[in-house]
């Protein structure tokens, strides 16, 4: 009644050359392609999210991730406000960063603030000064019911982490915020489906696909500035765990520890009390790249305290609301 | 933007039977190519001790298995995507799983896959026929247009006998020749032992060809939407000084200033007055890049259109390969909502040509009913006029979504074969 012989398309190998008499064609490099398909993203689900924003730290994933929203809207300003979950230990540096970019673009930057929770007590905290990071998916859900956003586009990538390398592009989020990983709905070449029902949104990754070095790559080559904790400095550490732990208030050397001043940088930026510098001498960015060539230990295993207390933090964390 | 210089992406994806070694195949690959950390190799030692492990005790599977349900019932259930690079190669592999259950998150790794590596296991497999599963993963991502490679793996578990490789070779060529492909090399390997993946060790004598790793990072990457018609699919309208920017990704062909170009599916036409960016004007953009089109006449272009070069094939009725992906069945006379480029219109499937039976693939049975896995071919019509690009001739455009209003799921992935 039918063929069972499937026609294939003809396929051409790339690097054939332009067929006679046509002029050669500009090629796209790898960074050409990240950026545009993270365009692509961008303007698809802002097209259908009756309410977007954008998850803005001031760290140097999500500075990507704004400068790209910049290149996709223009000549229009970037169609969505900034929302930052604040943990109240940030370093103060980025803070002032993260305010001076969203000003100079004209955003509209909310702050949503773990401190509110706590006081509402929707956060409860053992000591004070425990890690907020968790927490954040508590203030990070207020903040979405109170705004009614159904669509947040974050710059997590799919090689930071193992339950990461798992998520969709477009990724769905129950009204309780949560992930369901042994369920998610299926993505097809570059066809997103962003629906949700009231009190849903989509969590949406357009960097996906980027990794540590497309990163450090794309920001020397569209200059975009970053906090300076980014670059080798001098600071006062102690060695916990395999990591260099940074000496603040919130986070004291423990009895027993030597305090060492040592030239470091930071390779990611998040709570205060759970990142931690990588030794370094790069003061500019071809060094930093030179250095993540190098570098046997991921992003995250070497800076992060919260991921090293089981396999599984991450995920747990994802399915509850975290980002 | 660079002239082809830098070194070329492949992305492939493991496709096979649950337990044919899909995950461990590619933490070997990434282990031989110091492709991983040294704490994500820490993490693959059993027992979890904080010292460095010896080869030996590496699971290697839980390199991608990175879900806590995969590791405790040790299977894969969703797709796993990791990054690496040789000195000649960047690859993005996509690691899919082997249950039947789980078969659309194949089908989404598959989508955006260049490759597929189709595992057979030399151990359980010989002496009878191929596995269901790998009949209807290598269907599946022949439909989807990628370039078959079949690994025949555990080599190392029947001793590395030639005539177990020949006949399970012979067996996956007949497959995919029955499907009307053929595949670009038949490797046998073994992914626990390391075996001919990256290093070329264990083979027997008999065996002089490339390794896996020769295999991928020679394939042809392929770039078929270089050579298409224009097609680009306008996601957004932004208003500058008067004019009016149609913002989209070129998503097949290419487009110079001058052209002229038809509008989808208004079907009106005018010429590129200017292609516009952030960074500024472009004389030419080309298939892969996102750009804004301003066109010399003041027509009503909105969200959703299309613009193309002259001839866009259009049609309200076409008849489509179909993967459905839901476990809700479809429901007979229900519109769903389809979704192809930058737009969604509602659809409806008319009518079921055939549904494909994965183990006889020779003979197609008539149905009624479309349920989880099916493939099958529908005809369709849609309440607005759809672009009736052949998936193979234009596959950017030529694939479709079917989303069920009710629950919001993705339900069936489509692929144009005509206009109907």
């Amino acid at each position: 009644m039918t063929t069972d012989v499937i026609t294939r398309p003809a396929r051409t190998p790339v690097g054939g050359g332009p067929p006679p008499g046509q002029a050669r064609r500009p090629a796209l490099d790898a960074l050409d392609r990240l950026e545009s398909e993270a365009i692509h993203i961008l303007r698809d689900v802002a097209g259908h999210a009756a309410r977007p924003a954008l998850l803005y730290s001031g760290g140097k994933d999500s500075a990507v991730l704004l400068h790209i929203a910049r290149k996709a809207f223009w000549p229009a300003p970037v169609p969505f406000p900034l929302l930052h979950v604040d943990t109240g230990h940030n370093f103060p540096d980025v803070i002032a960063y993260r305010d001076a970019q969203a000003a100079a673009i004209g955003a509209d930057l909310l702050v949503a603030r773990v401190e509110d929770s706590i006081a509402r007590g929707t956060v409860r905290l053992a000591r004070a000064t425990d890690s907020r990071n968790a927490a954040q998916a508590v203030t990070l859900l207020e903040a979405i019911e109170e705004h009614g956003f159904d669509a947040l586009f974050g710059g997590a990538r799919r090689d930071e982490e193992k339950s990461r390398a798992k998520e969709r592009i477009v990724s769905h989020r129950d009204s309780f915020g949560q992930w369901n990983p042994k369920a998610q709905r299926p993505e097809l070449w570059n066809l997103y489906n962003a629906r949700v029902q009231p009190g849903e949104h989509v969590r949406v990754f357009p960097l996906s696909n980027w990794t540590e070095r497309d990163v450090w790559s794309y920001i020397a080559r569209e200059a975009i500035p970053l906090p300076a904790i980014y670059f080798a400095h001098p600071r006062a550490v102690v060695r916990r765990g395999g990591l260099l732990v940074p000496v603040t208030d919130l986070t004291p050397p423990l009895p027993g520890e030597t305090v060492e001043t040592l030239s470091v940088r930071f390779r990611t930026v998040g709570d205060i009390t759970c990142t931690c510098p990588v030794a370094s001498t790069a003061t500019d960015l071809a060094a930093i790249i030179d250095e993540t060539d190098l570098a046997d230990v991921s992003e995250r295993g070497a800076t992060r305290l919260d991921d090293q207390a089981s396999e599984a933090a991450m995920e747990r964390r994802k399915r509850e609301g975290y980002f | 933007m660079t002239v082809g210089s830098a070194p070329s992406l492949l992305r492939f994806v493991t496709a096979g039977s649950v337990d044919d070694g899909k995950s461990t195949l590619i933490g070997r690959l990434l282990y031989d190519a110091k492709g991983l950390m040294r704490d994500q190799v820490r993490a693959l030692g059993q027992g979890r001790n904080r010292t460095e492990p010896d080869e030996g005790d590496l699971d290697l599977a839980l390199v991608t298995d990175g879900l806590e349900a995969e590791r405790e019932q040790g299977i894969t259930i969703d797709v796993a995507y990791r990054y690496f690079a040789t000195p000649n190669r960047s690859f993005i592999i996509a690691d899919a799983p082997g249950h039947e259950q789980y078969t659309r998150n194949l089908v989404t790794a598959a989508s955006t896959a260049d490759v597929v590596v189709v595992l057979v296991d030399a151990a359980r497999t010989q002496g009878k026929p191929l596995k269901i599963q790998t009949r209807r993963h290598m269907t599946l991502a022949h439909m989807l247009g990628l370039t078959i490679v079949v690994a025949v793996n555990k080599m190392d578990a029947v001793g590395w006998s030639k005539s177990v490789f020949e006949d399970l070779a012979s067996k996956a060529r007949h497959l995919a020749r029955a499907l009307g492909a053929e595949p670009h090399a038949i490797v046998p390997i073994s992914a626990k032992a390391g075996d001919n993946v990256v290093e070329r060790r264990g083979t027997d004598a008999w065996y002089a060809g490339p390794t896996l790793m020769d295999v991928l990072e020679t394939v042809p990457a392929l770039d078929l939407a270089a050579r298409g018609p224009l097609r680009m699919p306008v996601q957004r309208v932004a208003v500058q000084d008067g004019r009016r920017l149609y913002q989209g990704r070129v998503e097949s062909g290419l487009v110079r200033v001058g052209d002229p170009v038809v509008v989808a599916p208004s079907r009106r036409t005018s010429t590129v007055a200017a292609i516009e960016t952030f960074d500024g004007p472009l004389g030419v953009a080309v298939a892969g890049q996102s750009v804004s089109l301003v066109l010399a006449d003041d027509l009503d272009v909105a969200r959703g259109d299309l613009l193309a070069a002259p001839g866009v094939p259009l049609a309200h009725a076409v008849v489509a390969d179909l993967c459905w992906l839901d476990e809700t069945p479809w429901r007979p006379g229900t519109k769903y909502l389809l979704k192809q480029g930058a737009a969604t219109s509602q659809a409806r499937i008319d009518a079921i040509v055939h549904v494909r039976d994965v183990a006889g693939l020779s003979e197609a049975r008539p149905a009624d009913g479309l349920s989880l896995n099916d493939i099958a071919q529908v005809r369709l019509k849609a309440g607005m006029p759809l672009l009736a690009d052949r998936f193979e001739d234009v596959p950017a455009v030529g694939g479709f979504v079917l989303i069920d209003p009710l629950t919001n799921q993705t339900a069936a992935a489509g692929m144009i074969q005509a206009a109907a």
